[in-house]
């Protein structure tokens, strides 16, 4: 899922100065089970920044809503009257959402309330950690599942650097060597020998660099 | 609601299991404590969302205080422990806002400690009288006041 943080509250006064009438509104999807832009962070956000303007006379109007998912024009519909109604929209989406929102209302300005992180998973309660940096061209059956683009801090594809510290990564001593966890993840499904082999330097013209990407699916289109 | 000293609003979030009732044994016990308190049973402090602590000062209290088990004595095991952690969040939300964070308490106490708990209600008061009323009150007086004239 994508993981994303909240922005600070003054952050969110200076980004809606100007504004009177602001629609914060939520997604239901990635950022709810990363308890940063669901229907409860929505209500939290929104009772923060009502307290601020009260505090600092600034006479913010806050209306709340959550819709099951920013990126998806079907859902963005069910939000559109209170879009249309509020000077402003706080999106509490990760950036696909509030882009997905700004682009279907091309006159209404829409912020975004939330730092989007990263691809990653629910590690324990209150835990969440990066696992795909959506490369565009995955290894992970060359690495028994384990990602080295992501997880190891030099994103070495013929690991390990010599730096690491019995299973910690020299880098972030707080984290594992993802080398480390290759080699035992390998080790534990019998197929030790793909590390003989070399991995050639990897292709980076399916990630970022080349601009953003576009899937086109000819079997889905009408 | 008014902006007197005397009037302020604590709203005392109290667990069914302990501070509730040290509450009701405190009336039993003739224990005073300030006529300022709301008391709001609740089935156990762990159920209490970051959101009621915001908008309970966002509907005019002064001060919030959340009343849980002692740690460890949780009839829901870790209940008031998250709750612990929710207020810490809430603070940090407060302070952002601009709220003094002191507004907002957790307090432990056992069925029996109905002494601890009148304490624990007078400090708060006493807390929040010398904070002031919110600045929420402040600013709704005011606009009220704008109204007025």
């Amino acid at each position: 899922m994508i993981v994303a943080e909240r922005k600070s509250i003054p952050e969110l006064l200076d980004i809606l100065a100007g504004h009177k009438n602001v629609l914060v509104l939520g997604c239901g999807t990635c950022v709810t089970v990363c308890l940063a832009g669901g229907e409860r962070e929505v209500s939290i956000i929104a009772s923060a920044l009502r307290i601020a303007s009260r505090t600092r006379g600034l006479g913010l109007n806050i209306s709340e809503l959550t819709i099951e998912r920013q990126c998806d024009n079907i859902f963005i519909e069910q939000a559109a009257e209170a879009i249309e109604k509020a000077d402003a929209v706080l999106s509490l989406g990760c950036g696909a959402g509030v882009q997905a929102i700004a682009e279907r209302f091309g006159k209404k300005p829409v912020y975004a309330g939330l730092n989007t992180k990263f691809l990653g998973i629910l590690e324990e309660r209150g835990v969440w950690t990066e696992k795909c940096a959506a490369c565009g061209s995955c290894v992970l059956h060359e690495y028994g599942g384990i990602c080295p683009v992501t997880r190891c801090a030099k994103h070495m594809l013929n690991g390990p650097c010599g730096g690491s510290r019995e299973d910690r990564c020299e880098v972030r001593p707080d984290r594992a060597c993802a080398w480390q966890l290759i080699y035992q993840r390998l080790k534990n499904i019998d197929q030790l020998e793909r590390l003989n082999k070399i991995e050639l330097p990897k292709e980076w013209d399916s990630s970022l660099s080349g601009g953003p990407r576009v899937i086109i699916r000819q079997d889905h289109r009408i | 609601m008014s902006t007197n000293n005397t009037e302020l609003t604590v709203v005392a979030f109290c667990c069914h299991y302990c501070a509730y009732a040290a509450a009701d044994l405190a009336g039993s016990m003739r224990l005073q404590y300030p006529a300022n308190v709301r008391i709001i049973r609740t089935p156990c402090t762990g159920r209490l969302e970051v959101e009621y602590f915001l908008k309970a000062f966002e509907h005019g209290a002064d001060g919030v205080l959340i009343a849980g088990c002692e740690e460890g004595s949780c009839h829901f095991k870790e209940g008031n422990l998250i709750a612990k952690r929710r207020v810490s969040y809430a603070r940090q939300y407060l302070k952002e806002s601009g709220l003094e964070p002191e507004r907002l308490r957790m307090v432990n106490v056992s069925s029996a400690m109905a002494r601890q708990l009148t304490d624990h209600i007078k400090d708060m008061v006493e807390t929040v009288r010398k904070l002031g009323p919110s600045p929420l009150h402040r600013a709704t007086s005011l606009t009220q006041q704008e109204i007025r004239s």
